[in-house]
């Protein structure tokens, strides 16, 4: 639906967007995720022809964005990191006169007007002006206007910004019902709302793609062995954290005892294990027969975040205890 | 055409949805009113006058009310030019609309004679507004309906040149007193340009006064349809469109 090969926008003093090459298959929901000034707008407003790409070249639903820009405007839904609204204009007019721009007319544009407002769940606002609205409804109406046309592609920068827990999560659960029916990029640079809405993630920094893969595969990625979180408690006496973790280093298989925090008569540790080798029934059998308690033990899943902050370059304090552990051994 | 029409609508909604519209036609007939008062008054006055002395001098409505109302109505407007485009691009920039005109199915130049024609219109419904003045001249009096109309033609010609630069400088920022105060600024040179042919008569001073707008007023006051006027007019108002065109581009490049 989309490709991108080696997009390059420069300004005169500096290069927002460096070489960006990637795909974007029909019907997927793609994350477009990297820290502020990463160049995700850019990226966008190249794709949707707003700006134009110093070089390289990109296609969206068949149609280049050098040659067919019209078409290619035609095909996109775009909503700006501003919601693009007309605060003197009613929702429903507002509606009515993106439609007309994007080229519907008469019944349908009615139609679409109808069917766009009730999507967004804006149809209780449609005879109020823009500019009395909350933020949330104006988000939503911005979203509306992108499908106004029903565009195969939409492009929303991020859809999120701005909005309380609750819109944030209306505003998501929207989005995923539009998968269906468009292809979506959207940017952002908040972690868990990649991981909860989308199954393509392209991690951009700098200007420069560092990652492109699906979720899990990402999170599979950065994981090298099993990790696991184990809260021992000691069963009447108190509880001496150097033994255990003695211990928990004794059994096979694990590379790796992290102390992580120390409470009335429990600790709680983080065990890495080696790759490919599940150590927690040892560490079960290891702790019980030691005489203490096992409270809690779980798989610790390797947070988005410090993938994100690891391909970004930025340390993350385990990575940095990673790196430093690298270099002893 | 059609979207030129789309855009144009939502350009005159917005004018008069907002107290901008209401605000520049009260102003703009008020003053108009009290020229056409003043003026009537002045007139009437000497021609009473020249009646007791016993010696009546001929009268002439169009040259001696007309004429004068409306060159002095064409100053006048150079007041309001700013005040209608200065919003036109620049609130767009501003709010960040300007992503929504720049990223839909719509051709730049169809998004800027649909802003250039509701700017017209406008100041065509400004215009307008003093036809109630004139009403009064047709009723009480008879002058000649041509040289006025032609007049009115004159007026709408050169306002469409000044706004189509007033739209041009709204392009250039996101500020709109900025883009009001300069637009002002060039309104008034065009108009003060042409004092100097008064006095001067070397080829520099005849092409200062050429260039100004009010020369070429001159002769459409007097009611004469002079094609070199209407082309100068035509001419300011494409330069004008054109270079809204290369500013419209040159932001795919910058922003």
């Amino acid at each position: 639906m989309i490709t991108v090969k080696s997009l390059t926008k420069r300004y005169a003093h500096n290069t927002a967007v460096d070489q960006i090459s990637f795909e974007v298959q029909k019907g997927q929901i793609v994350g477009f995720l990297g820290p502020n000034g990463a160049g995700k707008t850019t990226t966008m407003r190249m794709l949707t022809c707003f700006l134009t790409p110093s070089a390289g070249t990109a296609t969206v639903a068949g149609f280049d964005i050098f040659e067919q820009p019209l078409e290619v405007k035609r095909h996109i839904g775009y909503l700006p990191e501003t919601p693009p609204l007309y605060p003197e204009m009613r929702t429903a007019e507002y509606l009515s006169f993106v439609g007309q721009l994007k080229g519907l007319s008469g019944v349908e544009l009615r139609s679409r007007v109808d069917y766009a407002c009730e999507r967004c769940a804006v149809t209780d606002v449609k005879n109020k002006l823009i500019g009395k609205l909350s933020r949330g409804y104006r988000q939503r109406v911005g979203l509306a206007q992108a499908i106004i046309h029903n565009p195969d592609v939409l492009i929303l920068d991020e859809p999120t910004a701005g909005l309380d827990p609750k819109q944030i999560n209306e505003t998501r659960d929207l989005i995923k019902g539009l998968a269906g029916d468009h292809t979506i990029i959207l940017s952002t640079h908040i972690l868990p709302e990649v991981s909860q809405t989308c199954e393509q993630v392209i991690i951009i920094n700098k200007g420069k793609v560092v990652a492109t893969d699906s979720v899990s595969n990402l999170q599979n990625r950065a994981r090298s062995g099993e990790s696991v979180l184990v809260e021992v408690a000691g069963r009447n006496a108190t509880l001496d954290p150097a033994t255990v973790q003695r211990k928990l280093e004794q059994v096979a298989g694990v590379s790796r005892v992290v102390f992580k925090q120390d409470g009335q008569k429990r600790a709680v540790f983080e065990v890495e294990g080696e790759k490919d080798r599940f150590v927690r029934g040892d560490l079960a059998r290891a702790v019980v027969e030691s005489g203490w308690d096992l409270n809690e033990l779980r798989a610790a899943a390797v947070s988005l975040e410090e993938i994100f902050l690891q391909l970004t370059g930025e340390e993350s304090s385990a990575a940095v205890e990673k790196a430093a552990d690298g270099e002893t051994e | 055409m059609k979207n030129v029409w789309i855009i144009c609508r939502k350009e005159l909604h917005s004018y008069f949805v907002s107290p901008v519209a209401y605000l520049l036609l009260v102003m703009f007939a008020v003053i108009f009113g009290f020229f056409f008062w003043n003026i009537l008054g002045a007139v009437v006055y000497y021609s009473m006058e020249s009646l007791m002395a016993g010696e009546p001098s001929p009268m002439n409505i169009n040259e001696q009310i007309v004429r004068p109302l409306l060159s002095n109505i064409n100053v006048i407007g150079l007041f309001f030019i700013p005040m209608i485009t200065m919003r036109l691009f620049a609130e767009e920039k501003r709010t960040g609309t300007i992503e929504l005109l720049a990223t839909s199915p719509v051709r730049d130049i169809e998004v800027i004679v649909g802003k250039w024609l509701a700017a017209v219109l406008l100041y065509a419904v400004m215009l307008l507004s003093t036809m109630l003045d004139f009403a009064f001249l047709f009723k009480y009096g008879n002058p000649d309906w041509k040289p006025a109309a032609i007049g009115y033609l004159g007026l709408l010609l050169q306002a469409g040149g000044l706004l189509a630069i007033g739209t041009f400088i709204s392009t250039l920022t996101r500020n709109q007193i900025i883009a009001g105060a300069a637009t002002f600024g060039v309104c008034l040179l065009l108009w003060v340009l042409g004092w100097v042919g008064e006095y001067e008569t070397a080829t520099w001073a005849r092409v200062l006064s050429y260039m100004s707008v009010i020369t070429h007023f001159d002769s459409f006051s007097k009611g004469v349809l002079d094609s070199k006027d209407a082309i100068f007019d035509a001419t300011v108002i494409f330069l004008g469109l054109f270079f809204t065109a290369r500013s419209m581009e040159s932001l795919r490049w910058r922003s």
